[in-house]
């Protein structure tokens, strides 16, 4: 850069000094270190493509009679939300791009989020000094599944009307409140007399990306106060970091990360369609379309939905809990709550470490921890396949209903078996690292400096990699 | 001109690169940072010619796609072909950083040193900072009570306006367009006869000149053959002709009922079913809306069904129960 610039913003900013500290900032090398790296850089191509989309659609649910060029619903009744939809798919220049990609950037923001999380949780990153950034994390997660449901639902589909049912349903489930929050929020009665579209709406463009962004300026802040952690290897210790210098390395390597994940999913927005919206047809409430799957970060709550015996608590004639709010509120809230207590239920259950951390573990370092971590990951991954039971009937032919008493089952069988199998493999694989003539004789043969070789008896097992 | 221009400029920008390779300069000094600044101790400086001009090369052909997709958006080309090119340039561009990166920029590994978070020195003076709001003050607890009762009113005042967002659950809720003699009328607005009911499928309809899109409006009507149904003995003379009707909006979670299972070989299924395609609740039309499968706890309401001049299909009253999802207290019959 032009060391005039430079000299204009320092005598004005007082940038000079933090700058060059700045750029010599070290972050550690790690391929797992990018997962959060793609999350932040999907959620930049969300604000990009979501503003293009906001120029063109119309928060409306007012009726409209569609006259555009898809000949099979032309003189249909639609709203204005789901017809600008269609003017934006069909009509408006790489309008169908910019709508494709923004909801393929949502499913991967969603899968960077989560795999970002199981790194975090099995490396234990989430120890002292880092729990605060870590209850960040997991409410982003939480941010991000609210916003990407949002999103869907306002385009006013079929399957985004049938969501929006099932969302009443669930809030009407709520114990005491939950009649009440559910008129309140959709203005009275499903399908309410239309606030909810504008309501959707803000939440959707404004309240909802402005918490995240600014929970992502504290996530980043955070990790520059603390520095990042860093595995064990050569130097690394507590008290160091090791890694490429911001400037030019890690920038440009960062920069060129960002571009290869926006390619991506822009090659995925022009080349793979997603939700084509003209197929299902506008949302009427006493329609439904067999065989719909929501977006794939809701099939843990549909699957659920779909698992749960037929049980209410009833007192006499009463409803007093309705099913939806086992599956749909009292599990999300298991779940939660669980990923936001681990680093204090750990702490007292597991490690009664009360030290910082700022060399990770491996999954095999802490055994229980990951026999518990994949338990616990295994059980919501085993409510989510529940959720395609109707699609796993039709490439088997298993009856639903059979299905559905196996999965009950899995449910509780499938994170023991993964709590023991886990377990036992993370103990194994430390012991074999602590020992490592534990069950292997051989020995390790080294080429000399003057080509001949020669054999090493006892390897050096000083340390693992 | 375009074309031949862009050759030429192209050809002048690898004879640059192939002719004229600027000798690496100096090393610069490594400067000695505080500690808490990353100094390298690995450095490795110089980049290869043929590295060079691939990251030329990535550049340029990212160049050539994004003026592919501005050419494409003007010929209102097929989107598959405005995400490649838009792919290829960002790619394109994301490649050549990456390369650089790896390859023509100085490589480096540095070591910082972590700097110290807590400050326990600094923990008395931020005590005593804090505790000296309440110095020469005597009426603590009282001043302390009457901001308490300030902000707990403040945060009451600024929530009631929440509750302008709709109505209580309540009445309304209770409430549908059936009434004792309201006519059928099927999704064009007809009224339905008896005769407009097949066997072995179902029939959407809404009472006449009602709100289609209210919850309570939209039933699913079904023949079934009178000496199967086994309804409740008060419903005996719910189902003129076995003509049943059930609200359409699932007892569970409010999907519409879009599924009728009629057996049409006994041996795998016996029984009639209406089912919701959301979470695959299944109810029983001989018997009431009763639960057969899935994840619904209450029963369909049912509509009792009379049938006016002409087989008429009207409403005999209102539904057995309340329909839709189920609340806290809602009546389970």
């Amino acid at each position: 850069m032009n060391s005039d610039a430079l000299r204009f913003l320092d005598e004005r900013l007082s940038t000079n000094r933090p700058l060059r500290k700045a750029l010599r900032y070290v972050f550690p090398d790690h391929w797992s270190f990018m997962l959060g790296e793609v999350a932040l850089y999907s959620f930049l191509v969300l604000v990009a493509t979501g503003t293009f989309l906001a120029l063109f659609f119309e928060p409306s649910l007012d009726p409209r009679v569609y006259a555009g060029p898809f000949e099979p619903l032309r003189g249909r009744e639609v709203s204005a939300a789901y017809e600008s939809v269609l003017g934006l798919s069909f009509e408006v220049p790489a309008g169908l791009l910019m709508r494709q990609t923004h909801h393929w950037a949502a499913d991967v923001f969603l899968v960077a989020i989560v795999l970002h999380l199981v790194r975090i949780f099995f490396t234990g990153a989430f120890r002292k000094p880092r729990e605060l950034n870590y209850l960040i994390g997991v409410t982003m997660l939480g941010l991000a599944v609210l916003e990407g449901f949002l999103g869907y639902s306002l385009v006013d589909d079929l399957l985004s009307g049938m969501g929006l049912a099932i969302a009443y349903a669930v809030a009407m489930s709520i114990p005491l409140v939950g009649g009440d929050l559910a008129h309140l929020t959709w203005g009275g009665e499903f399908p309410g007399s239309g606030v909810i579209q504008s309501r959707l709406y803000i939440g959707h463009v404004f309240v909802i990306p402005a918490v995240l962004a600014g929970l992502i300026a504290l996530h980043l802040a955070s990790i520059v106060r603390q520095r990042h952690t860093q595995f064990r290897g050569g130097l690394e210790s507590e008290d160091n970091v090791i890694g490429t210098p911001l400037w030019p390395g890690y920038a440009l390597r960062s920069a060129a990360l960002a571009l290869l994940t926006a390619a991506v999913l822009f090659g995925l927005g022009g080349l793979v369609q997603v939700n084509p919206v003209w197929q299902w047809g506008p949302y009427e409430p006493w329609q439904a379309t067999n065989g719909a799957q929501p977006d794939w970060y809701l099939g843990w709550l549909i699957g659920g939905l779909r698992l749960m015996p037929p049980v209410e608590i009833v007192i006499g004639d009463f409803t007093l809990v309705p099913n939806p709010f086992f599956a749909g509120v009292l599990f999300p809230a298991v779940v939660f709550g669980v990923l936001y207590l681990w680093p204090w239920l750990e702490q007292r259950f597991i490690t009664r470490d009360l030290a910082s951390h700022h060399l990770l573990d491996r999954p095999r370092d802490n055994p229980r921890r990951t026999a518990v971590g994949a338990a616990f990951f295994s059980w919501v991954v085993t409510v989510f396949a529940a959720g395609a039971a109707d699609r796993f009937f039709l490439s088997t032919g298993v009856s639903y209903n059979t299905q559905m008493w196996i999965f009950r089952a899995a449910v509780f069988v499938v994170p023991a078996v993964v709590y023991v199998v886990a377990g036992r493999v993370a103990r194994e694989l430390r012991a074999a690292d602590r020992h490592p003539l534990r069950g292997w004789s051989g020995a390790v043969v080294r080429r000399t400096e003057a080509g001949g070789f020669s054999a090493d008896e006892a390897p050096d097992a000083s340390r693992a990699p | 001109m375009s074309r031949v221009g862009r050759a030429l400029l192209l050809v002048l920008l690898f004879w640059r690169g192939l002719r004229a390779p600027r000798p690496p300069g100096p090393e610069p000094a490594v400067e000695e940072g505080g500690p808490e600044e990353g100094r390298p101790f690995r450095r490795e400086v110089g980049a290869q010619r043929r590295d060079e001009l691939l990251v030329a090369g990535l550049l340029l052909a990212s160049a050539a796609a994004s003026a592919a997709f501005i050419a494409l958006l003007f010929a209102d080309a097929d989107p598959r072909l405005l995400g490649l090119s838009l792919a290829l340039a960002v790619g394109l561009l994301g490649a050549a950083l990456g390369l650089a990166s790896r390859r023509l920029v100085p490589r480096e590994e540095a070591i910082e040193q972590r700097p110290r978070l807590a400050h326990p020195e600094a923990l008395p003076p931020v005590r005593a900072r804090l505790g000296s709001v309440g110095q020469g003050v005597s009426r603590r607890g009282l001043l302390g009570a009457a901001g308490v009762a300030a902000g707990t009113a403040l945060a009451a005042a600024v929530a009631v306006p929440v509750t302008a967002l709709g109505p209580a659950v309540g009445e309304s809720i209770a409430q549908t367009p059936w009434r004792r003699g309201r006519r059928l009328v099927g999704e064009n607005g007809k009224p339905l006869r008896a005769g407009d009911i097949p066997a072995g499928s179902f029939v959407t309809a809404f009472p006449e000149g009602a709100d289609k899109r209210e919850l309570g409006s939209a039933v699913v009507v079904v023949r079934e053959d009178p000496e199967r149904l086994a309804l409740p003995p008060e419903r005996q003379d719910w189902a003129p002709l076995g003509i049943v009707a059930y609200s359409k909006i699932c007892t569970h979670a409010g999907c519409a009922l879009a599924m009728y299972r009629q057996p049409l070989y006994e041996p795998t299924s016996d029984q009639p079913g209406i089912a919701c395609p959301c979470h695959y609740s299944v109810f029983d039309p001989r018997t009431g809306g009763t639960v057969l499968a899935g994840p619904a706890a209450r029963s369909l309401p049912q509509l009792p069904l009379r049938l006016g001049p002409g087989g008429e299909l009207r409403a005999g009253g209102g539904f057995s129960g309340p329909i839709g999802p189920s609340w806290w207290g809602v009546r389970k019959t």
